[in-house]
């Protein structure tokens, strides 16, 4: 025992006085906090300190910009279920975390934002590194709460745990003013289990759970959709073996992805956007869709006026703003998608609607012929992004998670990884922010160490957030990092060849020998041009023991499709570049 | 169809809550006709009452919004129908014009209005209404110049012989109990 410790133990013993920022630690510890993202400086470094004489207790991650920081634990978060935290300084320290809390917010992640302020007395007159983060972090927060006190320090860290990670979970920001960190109390923990003006969960409405069974015992082409609320509320049991008692096919959004392992026969792939043909079209033929813990996001629903009318529509989720919010549900089921799906299990009829699941199945050869063999086979000289994801799925069994950044390298991704287990895909999806994936892979491995963690990232997302090789490399964070470099923001060109006849706007980017950046760093990679050398190199990637980095040069003007112009319906999905010179 | 509702919001007591509710409505483009902020029967508890001019389904879903933001216990709307309500306007007129005339006595009475405070230079006048009452007794006195105007949120009350909130109370006190 460290002096310190043996301090501590006799502090807890006698009651003793303690300063806030030592409060701030233990509090986190309390809560089982095992590591921290963060990045000192002025107006958080007395909890910096104390966090020195508990770093054995509480690892620190010292990132190389708060914003790494906050999709850190963000990737952590996604990966382990746990709340992921970060400590920051007041100002620019604090204002850095901006775009990773609204990512956190509209993808429902749990995080504890912890920023330093200026001591209370200088609140308001535009000190030094002063900003109002609590006001200006009011619309992308479940709750934030600025600390002038220290005794408010352990219950409003409890309370801000509780809030961030039950009901629909997200981010919560506490803010704590300098001499709150500094001033003595004593203290004294307890974990918060209720709040009288949140309820995170309501009971289950039995009316409507035996009217929704009806629906669905007596439907004829009854699809179930799937979100990221499945992995909230761990219903993955749950969902599988609803769907196989029922004969229900299924597909996932983006975040819903690997709820449901790809190959079961009943998951009918991804819906959106860039989703598979099948699971996009039958939403506009089904008669009764079951949509589960997701939220009609636009780029699942495309246009709202088309989106599934003929259909009864069926809605569990947990957030009660979220029903009727974009799609009217017939019956919402409101709660904890787990409870509900379990209940329902227990009322659902025993069935196999086969003839409508082949319906599928049709529309998934469409699909095989006129996209997915040529991703995976393509003629071209180029490599595909397609072909490099599919490769490392083989190569992993489908066993790795996978993070991506976002734009074509996201959608490929989520197209052509297969997964067996849940949680196994990280991406910033209502966001969409550039940036998210290295810091997120990051975290991600930092909290699930024992799994594979790859990362496909584009040449452009890259290099918003590429100082955090830095971090890797300090760190020894074993992630395996491929580029799929096109030269382009290629998401945005390929729009712009779509829909802005080929006016490349500002979207060609010069960019860096990212394999010479990452050796800068001390972290080991490889450029791959040709075809023939990339199945080794990705074995060699996947064999080493430390942070590894592909740069794979892909094909200049390559396309993701199928694809759901913004604001069109999902049954005009377009499978080729043709459907849209057709429809133009 | 567009309509005026009145939202009613029941808060714990935080500084900053008022900001958070506002953005919810910022957020959607809904403009707030009034807002008022006070004490309820209950002790601790505030509530805040919005008058809005929407579609109900907006009014539905902002009601939804509101009561998501945590330190809120529980939101409802309610039509004009359903609420009684009241706003109050102060005016200030020329004491001058009160002096040469009894037309403007006369209308201050007709309108169940009363005077508060009159000095040489300035009467005041207050009365209690609907928007277009506190409206029209503006209106009358624009004649004898109205040299300052004010008029204040909207309070209300419903209709409903029982208190949707002390029922709220006790229903959540024994979710609460349970869990
Ligand atoms: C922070 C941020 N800025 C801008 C965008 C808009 N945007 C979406 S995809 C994309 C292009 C991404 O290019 P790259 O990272 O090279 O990936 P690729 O699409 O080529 O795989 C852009 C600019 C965004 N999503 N996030």
């Amino acid at each position: 025992m460290t002096a310190k410790e043996k301090e501590t133990k006799r502090s807890k013993q006698q009651n003793v006085e303690i300063s806030g920022s030592e409060a701030v630690i233990r509090s986190l510890i309390e809560e089982g906090t095992e590591i921290i993202f963060g990045y000192p400086g002025g107006q958080i470094m007395p909890v910096y300190d104390a966090l020195y004489d508990y770093r054995n207790a509480l690892r620190h991650i010292l990132t190389r910009h708060e914003q790494g920081a906050v999709h850190a634990a963000q990737g952590y978060a996604r990966a382990t279920g746990k709340t992921g935290v970060c400590l920051v300084t007041s100002g620019p320290g604090a204002t850095n975390l901006i775009t990773g809390i609204a990512d956190a917010m509209i993808d429902s992640t749990p995080l504890v934002c912890i920023t330093g302020q200026v001591a209370s007395p200088l609140l308001g007159s535009d000190a030094f590194q002063e900003s109002d983060i609590v006001g200006i972090s009011m619309p992308i927060t479940k709750w934030n709460y600025q600390i002038t006190s220290p005794d408010e320090i352990p219950s409003t860290i409890a309370k801000a745990f509780y809030i961030a990670a039950t009901g629909r979970p997200g981010p919560v920001l506490i803010d704590i003013t300098k001499n709150a960190q500094t001033g003595k109390f004593k203290y004294k923990y307890a974990k918060c289990h209720k709040i009288r003006s949140y309820i995170p969960e309501f009971p289950v409405n039995k009316e409507k759970l035996n009217q929704a069974a009806d629906l669905i015992n007596s439907a004829k082409k009854p699809y179930l959709i799937y979100g990221q609320g499945v992995h909230l509320s761990g219903a993955e049991k749950e969902l599988k073996q609803f769907i196989e008692k029922t004969g229900i096919p299924a597909a996932g959004t983006l975040l819903g992805l690997s709820a449901l392992k790809t190959n079961h026969p009943l998951n009918m792939g991804m819906l959106g956007m860039h989703g598979n043909y099948g699971p996009n079209i039958k939403t506009n033929e089904c008669d009764v869709l079951i949509a589960v813990g997701m939220r009609f996001d636009d780029r699942v629903t495309g246009n709202l006026k088309t989106y599934a009318k003929q259909a009864k529509v069926i809605h569990i989720e947990i957030d009660p703003a979220e029903i009727n919010k974009n799609v009217k549900s017939d019956i919402a089921l409101l709660g904890d998608a787990k409870r509900i799906l379990k209940l329902l299990h227990l009322l659902a009829e025993k069935k196999k609607h086969l003839s409508w699941v082949n319906e599928f199945k049709d529309a998934h050869e469409i699909e095989m012929k006129k996209v997915i063999s040529s991703d995976l086979n393509p003629e071209t000289l180029g490599i595909g992004m397609a072909e490099v994801v599919n490769k490392v799925s083989e190569l992993t069994n489908s066993s790795a998670v996978i993070v991506s950044d976002v734009g074509q390298n996201q959608m490929a991704a989520a197209r052509y990884s297969k997964f067996t287990t849940s949680r196994s895909h990280i991406t910033s999806g209502g966001l969409g922010t550039m940036g998210f994936g290295l810091p997120a892979a990051m975290g991600a491995k930092l909290g699930i160490p024992d799994r594979e963690v790859v990362l496909f990232v584009g040449d452009g997302g890259l290099q918003m957030t590429i100082q955090e090789f830095g971090t890797i490399a300090q760190e020894k964070v074993p992630v395996k990092i491929v580029v799929l470099n096109n030269r382009f923001l290629g998401m945005v060109r390929q729009w712009q060849e779509l829909f802005f006849e080929k006016r490349y706007s500002f979207t060609e980017i010069l960019s860096p020998d990212f394999v010479k950046v990452a050796a800068a760093y001390g972290i080991p990679g490889q450029l791959i041009t040709k075809r023939k050398d990339l199945n080794k190199a990705l074995q060699t990637m996947l064999e080493s023991k430390g942070p590894y980095l592909i740069e794979v040069m892909v094909e200049k003007e390559d396309n993701i499709f199928p694809m759901i112009p913004a604001g069109a319906s999902v049954s005009d999905i377009l499978l080729c570049i043709n459907d849209i010179k057709s429809s133009n | 169809m567009k309509q005026e509702y009145i939202i009613s919001a029941y808060s714990e007591n935080h500084i900053g809550l008022l900001n958070r509710i506002t953005i919810v409505f910022t957020r959607r483009k809904v403009n707030i006709e009034s807002i008022t902020a006070s004490e309820s029967a209950i002790k601790g508890i505030f509530k805040l009452t919005i008058v809005v001019n929407d579609e109900k389904e907006k009014v539905v879903n902002i009601t939804k919004q509101i009561e998501k933001q945590v330190d809120i216990l529980k939101a409802f709307y309610y039509t004009n129908e359903e609420m009684i309500f009241q706003e109050i306007a102060l005016y200030k007129v020329p004491t001058k014009a009160l002096m040469e005339t009894d037309q403007l006595e006369k209308m201050i009475r007709q309108h169940n209005a009363r005077i508060l405070e009159i000095t040489p230079e300035y009467t005041v006048i207050e009365k209690t209404g609907h928007k277009n009452e506190t409206q029209e007794l503006f209106n009358g006195l624009t004649e004898y110049g109205v040299l300052q105007f004010i008029r204040s949120g909207r309070v209300a009350i419903t209709r409903s012989p029982i208190e949707k909130l002390s029922e709220f109370l006790i229903q959540r006190d024994a979710l609460l109990a349970k869990s």
